[in-house]
C-alpha cells in the first residue's frame, strides 16, 4: 500500500505537462532510433546526454529512459518489414514477423508486436515497482566490501555474456578501468596516467568516451558497407494493423511468458534483452501445440520475444536504481547520467529522491501507453524513416557528437579525445571486442577502486576482509565461478551457444 | 608477417604493451601505506590482469590462421577516410568554427564517400549546417564551437 501511495505521487510528477512532453520526446526518439538499423539506444542516449544537463534531473531521466524503452518498440518494425533487426534484441522477431509480412499480414505482426510490447513493458514496470524498494532496503546493510564484491560479480556476469571471447570482454573491461583511473587520485591527490597533460588532471569525461565508443564507433563501422533494402508495403489504416481475436487468443501465453522471462533476465547483469527474447521464444516453442509452425509466421513467435525485450527494460532498472550496478552499456550510460546530475543510484536513492524514482516509474507506465498509441496508428509513417539516406543521417550523428561533447566542457581537447575514442570504438567493433564491458569498467572503475580501498582501510590492508564477511564472500565466490566457466568445456559451450544465438 | 595480419595477435600485443606501461607507472606510486592501499594498488592489479590476459590471447591466436577478411579492405578504407575527415574537421574547428568545418565534413561524406552529385552534397551540407545553427544556437541556446571568423 505504501508503494501505491508513492506511485500516486509519482504520477503527479510524471503527468505535469513539462514531464509529459519530455516523456513523449523520449519515446518518440526511441521509436525512431529503434527503427533505424545501425543506431542503438546507447549511442543515442550518449549523444543526447549533454543536452539534458540544462534540464532538471527528473525530466532528464524520464526522457532518457523513454529513449531506452521506446527503442525496444521500434526495433520490431524493420525486423517485420525488412527482415533486418533494428536492434539486436529484435533478431528473433524476424523469424515469424517477416514470414507474416510475406504472407500479407505485416499489419497484424506489427500490431501484435506493439500490444506484446505494451503488456510486457507495463509488467516490467510493475515488477520494478514491487522489487526495487525491498531490494534497496536489503542493500542498506551493504558496506564497502559487499559493494566491491557486488561490482566484481556484475562485471564478471557482463564479461561472461558480452561476447564470444571472454578474454576479449575482460580485456575491454580492464581498459575501461584504466581510462577511469586517469586523473587525480581522490585519496592522495597523486596524478595518474595524465601524460603530463593538464587537461587530463580531472580525468576523461564520461560523455567523451560513451559518444566516441558507441556513437562514432557505430557510425564508422556502418560506413564500411553501403546496403539498400526494399520496404514491403505496410497496410494503411488502423483496422488492418489490429490483429484478429484468434491471433490474440494464440498469443495469451506468449504475452505472459515474454513478460516474466524478460523481467527476470533483465534483473541479471549482462544477460540483456537479446538473450531474454531468445529464451522466451524457445519456451514458447517448447510449450506450443504447434512447434513445427514456428518460423513460418505464427503470431506467438512475434509476441513472446517482443514482450521479453520490453519487460527486460523494467528488470534492468532494478539493479541500476537500487544497487547502482548497471548490467549493460545502455544502463551504464544512464548511471553516468545520474552521477553527472549529482545523484547516486543505490540503496538510498528511493529514500532520498522519492520524487525522481517514483516519477520515473510512473512515467514508464505513461510512456508505455504513449508508445502503444503512437505505434499502432503511426507504424506506416514511422516506416518511412527507413527512406532516410545514410549520407544524411551519418553527418548529423558526427555533428551532434561534436556539439554534445563541446557543450559539456567547451574544450577542444575533449573534441580531440572524441575522435580518439571514435577510432577505439571502431577498432573494437572490427576486432570483435565488446564495448559494453569497457563502458561498465569505465563507469564502475572509480567506485570500485574506492570501495576496495575503503575496505582495505577498514582492515588495515588485510585482504581477507573481502572473504570474511558472508555476503561479500558469496558474491566473490560466484564471480570466481563465472570467470572460471570457460575452463569447463561443457559450461563454455553453453555460454558460446547463448551468445551465438543472441548475436 | 603472418602474425601481423592476425588482428587478435596484434591487438593482444598492443594491450600487452599497455599492461606493461600500467605496471611500470603503478610501480612508481605507493602500493600500501599506513592508512591502507595507495594510488598504485588498484592499477597494479588491473595492469597485471591486462598483461596476463593479452599474452594469453596472443598465445592462443598465434597458432591459428588469421580469420578470413569478411568486409574487405575497401570497407576499412571508407571507415578510415571518414575518421580522417572527422580529424580534419576537429582541427579546423578552432580556425573556421563548427558551421564551416561541419559543412566541409558533410560535403566530403556525401560527395566523396557516397558519390552523390555535387549540387546535392552542397545542399545537404548547407542544410545541415543551417539546421544545427537553428536547433542549437537559436532554439536550445547551446553555443556551437566558434572559429576565428566569429561563428
Amino acid at each position: 500500500m505504501e508503494s501505491f501511495g508513492y506511485l500516486m505521487q509519482g504520477f503527479a510528477v510524471a503527468l505535469t505537462p513539462y514531464n509529459l512532453l519530455w516523456c513523449f520526446i523520449g519515446v518518440f526518439l526511441g521509436t525512431v532510433i529503434g527503427i533505424l538499423p545501425g543506431l542503438g539506444p546507447a549511442a543515442t542516449i550518449a549523444m543526447l546526454l549533454p543536452l539534458t544537463f540544462q534540464m532538471n534531473p527528473t525530466s532528464g531521466v524520464i526522457m532518457l529512459a523513454g529513449i531506452y524503452y521506446g527503442s525496444k518498440y521500434g526495433g520490431s518494425t524493420t525486423s517485420i518489414l525488412l527482415n533486418v533487426p533494428g536492434e539486436s534484441a529484435s533478431v528473433v522477431t524476424c523469424f515469424d514477423g517477416y514470414q507474416m509480412a510475406r504472407q500479407g499480414r505485416a499489419g497484424a505482426a506489427l500490431g501484435i508486436a506493439a500490444i506484446a510490447s505494451f503488456i510486457a513493458g507495463t509488467f516490467g514496470v510493475l515488477g520494478l515497482m514491487l522489487v526495487a524498494p525491498p531490494l534497496a532496503k536489503f542493500a542498506l546493510s551493504f558496506s564497502s566490501p559487499e559493494y566491491f564484491a557486488l561490482m566484481c560479480l556484475g562485471l564478471a556476469m557482463v564479461a561472461l555474456l558480452a561476447g564470444k571471447s571472454m578474454i576479449k570482454a575482460l580485456l575491454a573491461m580492464m581498459v575501461g578501468l584504466w581510462i577511469a583511473g586517469m586523473g587525480t587520485d581522490i585519496f592522495t591527490a597523486t596524478s595518474r596516467f595524465t601524460f603530463g597533460t593538464a587537461e587530463l588532471l580531472d580525468g576523461i569525461d564520461f560523455v567523451v568516451v560513451a559518444i566516441g565508443v558507441f556513437a562514432l564507433g557505430e557510425v564508422l563501422g556502418n560506413m564500411e558497407v553501403r546496403e539498400g533494402a526494399q520496404i514491403l508495403p505496410v497496410p494503411k489504416g488502423l483496422r488492418k494493423l489490429l490483429p484478429t481475436l484468434q491471433d490474440l487468443k494464440d498469443c495469451r501465453f506468449a504475452f505472459l511468458n515474454g513478460s516474466v522471462v524478460g523481467f527476470i533476465i533483465g534483473v541479471l547483469p549482462g544477460a540483456g534483452s537479446t538473450i531474454a527474447s531468445f529464451i522466451s521464444y524457445g519456451i514458447e516453442k517448447a510449450v506450443s501445440r504447434r512447434p513445427e509452425k514456428f518460423g513460418t509466421g505464427v503470431p506467438e513467435g512475434v509476441a513472446a520475444p517482443e514482450g521479453a525485450n520490453n519487460a527486460e527494460t523494467g528488470g534492468a532498472m532494478v539493479p541500476l536504481l537500487t544497487l547502482g550496478i548497471p548490467g549493460s552499456g545502455t544502463t551504464a550510460i544512464l548511471l553516468a547520467a545520474f552521477i553527472l546530475w549529482g545523484l547516486r543510484p543505490g540503496p538510498l536513492m528511493i529514500q532520498d529522491n522519492p520524487t525522481l524514482f517514483w516519477g520515473l516509474v510512473a512515467s514508464m507506465y505513461v510512456g508505455n501507453v504513449m508508445l502503444l498509441v503512437l505505434n499502432l496508428p503511426l507504424i506506416p509513417l514511422f516506416a518511412q524513416i527507413l527512406r532516410l539516406p545514410a549520407y544524411m543521417l551519418y553527418p548529423f550523428i558526427f555533428g551532434i557528437s561534436i556539439v554534445g561533447v563541446h557543450s559539456v566542457s567547451g574544450s577542444l581537447f575533449d573534441t580531440w579525445m572524441l575522435a580518439v575514442f571514435g577510432l577505439l570504438g571502431y577498432a573494437m567493433r572490427r576486432l570483435e571486442y565488446p564495448s559494453a564491458p569497457l563502458i561498465l569498467g569505465f563507469v564502475l572503475g572509480d567506485i570500485m577502486e574506492r570501495a576496495l580501498r575503503q575496505s582495505l582501510m577498514m582492515s588495515q590492508g588485510d585482504l581477507t576482509i573481502l572473504v570474511a564477511r558472508p555476503m561479500s564472500a558469496t558474491m566473490l565466490f560466484l564471480a570466481a565461478l563465472i570467470l572460471l566457466a570457460p575452463l569447463f568445456r561443457k559450461a563454455d559451450a553453453l555460454r558460446v551457444k547463448a551468445i551465438a544465438e543472441g548475436s | 608477417m603472418r602474425l601481423l595480419k592476425n588482428g587478435e595477435f596484434v591487438s593482444g600485443a598492443v594491450l600487452a604493451g599497455l599492461g606493461v606501461f600500467i605496471i611500470m607507472e603503478a610501480w612508481q606510486w605507493e602500493y600500501l601505506g599506513p592508512d591502507g592501499p595507495g594510488p598504485g594498488f588498484f592499477p597494479l592489479w588491473y595492469g597485471v590482469g591486462l598483461l596476463v590476459l593479452s599474452v594469453t590471447l596472443m598465445v592462443v591466436h598465434a597458432r591459428q590462421a588469421p580469420a578470413p577478411e569478411s568486409r574487405g579492405m575497401a570497407g576499412t578504407g571508407r571507415a578510415f577516410a571518414t575518421w580522417a575527415a572527422l580529424v580534419v574537421c576537429v582541427a579546423l574547428l578552432k580556425v573556421l568554427g563548427f558551421i564551416v568545418a561541419f559543412s566541409l565534413l558533410t560535403l566530403f561524406i556525401v560527395q566523396v564517400l557516397y558519390r552523390q552529385p555535387f549540387g546535392k552534397a552542397l545542399a545537404v551540407a548547407a542544410g545541415g549546417a543551417i539546421g544545427f545553427y537553428l536547433l542549437f544556437d537559436v532554439a536550445l541556446n547551446v553555443a556551437l564551437p566558434a572559429g576565428k571568423l566569429g561563428f
